[in-house]
């Protein structure tokens, strides 16, 4: 059974298929939950959306780079043969921006609650005070955060709406494996 | 050599211990308005990880009775205006008016009405009495240290803590502590 948890030249491992869906849910339900927490009326509720919001965001940060150092360490499953060569081109492009964005987010969030006046705590899940970025606090840098944060959660937002529809293509159209590997290990890899 | 600084240590405990002990009952006794341009009302709140928020009242006003022959019988009625709370930093500001912590819209008075005042010490005394914010009455105590008796005019410094808690303003526990630090200096006025 270990051998299932790393992946091979052939399928992903349940380690890299636990960690991309793990972070496919934090990453997609923090942007709804980014969306509603500036827009509800209670401030209190929003207050405490924040919060919980800034909680899963460091858990995204520390499960990304949990998931990029995993990604390093391990064999990267080729593409099935059947998958055209313009494809094969820009596949890795969008994964590899796919990895920053996961990266920018988190961290360009840390940097507006470290620039921000308010000198809110960050306190991940009520567990532990986490530290300020060093960077200077001041409006002006809160409000570039604030906007580098809003523009990197749409832009971000959008090639996974992109990642989306190629799995969906790649599962429905083409009929392939592409979605279907990252789904289990033990799926039929060599098909096509 | 000796003998002067005798002298002068002997100076210095006259000044020192007749200031209040001069505060005789019958000299404080009588009514006060308090007067809040020479007054504050200032609060702090720990956070999570040193510092904490720091504000103050603009806005209040309040009575202080000095029982002649009892201090016991003394009474205390102080009315703050959550409306003027101020932090330096308006965001805050706006925070604290909201319903998430005072709703100064449909609460506009926090009252505080003395129950019972002792005497502690030469020139304190625990005050206790209904805190009323929000709707909500619970018992708080506060200690009251005279600062000067002059032409007049009284001066408190009062401290005490709060839990905001129980006054359905625990938005922000355990990020920002339940306990409110009070910190006032209450300058009366006799009336």
């Amino acid at each position: 059974m270990p051998a299932l948890i790393t992946n091979d030249t052939t399928r992903y491992g349940w380690a890299a298929i636990v960690l991309h869906w793990l972070i496919a849910a934090i990453f997609i339900g923090q942007f709804v939950l980014g969306f509603v927490m500036m827009r509800v009326s209670s401030q209190r509720t929003a207050f405490e959306l924040i919060q919980l919001h800034k909680s899963l965001g460091f858990l995204l940060l520390g499960l990304v780079i949990l998931r990029i150092a995993w990604r390093l360490g391990n064999a990267v499953p080729a593409l099935p043969r059947s998958v055209a060569s313009l494809e094969r081109r820009i596949a890795p492009l969008v994964h590899f921006a796919l990895y920053v964005f996961q990266l920018a987010l988190p961290l360009s969030g840390w940097a507006l609650v470290s620039v921000s006046m308010l000198e809110i705590p960050s306190v991940p899940f009520n567990l532990f005070v986490m530290p300020d970025l060093p960077l200077a606090e001041s409006d002006t840098a809160e409000s570039f955060w604030i906007s580098a944060h809003w523009y990197l959660a749409y832009a971000g937002i959008g090639l996974v709406a992109l990642h989306i529809a190629a799995a969906l293509r790649h599962h429905f159209w083409l009929k392939d494996v592409v979605l279907t590997r990252m789904i289990t290990p033990s799926s039929n890899h060599e098909a096509e | 050599m000796y003998a002067r600084i005798l002298g002068f240590a002997a100076i210095a405990v006259c000044l020192a211990i007749p200031v209040f002990a001069a505060v005789a009952l019958s000299d404080a006794a009588g009514s006060y308005t308090i007067s809040p341009a020479a007054s504050s009302i200032r609060f702090s709140i720990g956070k999570a990880g040193g510092g904490g928020l720091d504000g103050a009242f603009a806005r209040f006003k309040g009575s202080i009775r000095i029982d002649n022959s009892d201090v016991g019988r003394s009474r205390v009625n102080i009315t703050i205006f959550p409306e003027s709370v101020g932090t330096g930093q308006s965001r805050v500001d706006a925070f604290l008016r909201s319903d998430a912590v005072f709703d100064a819209a449909n609460n506009p008075e926090i009252q505080f009405r003395s129950t019972s005042v002792k005497r502690i010490g030469d020139t304190t005394a625990l005050i206790t009495g209904r805190l009323t914010a929000r709707g909500k009455t619970f018992p708080e105590k506060f200690t009251a240290e005279l600062g000067g008796l002059k032409s007049g005019r009284i001066r408190f410094h009062v401290t005490g803590k709060v839990l905001r808690s129980r006054y359905g303003m625990d938005v922000g526990t355990p990020i920002y502590s339940n306990v409110v630090n009070f910190d006032m200096t209450l300058t009366g006025k006799r009336s």
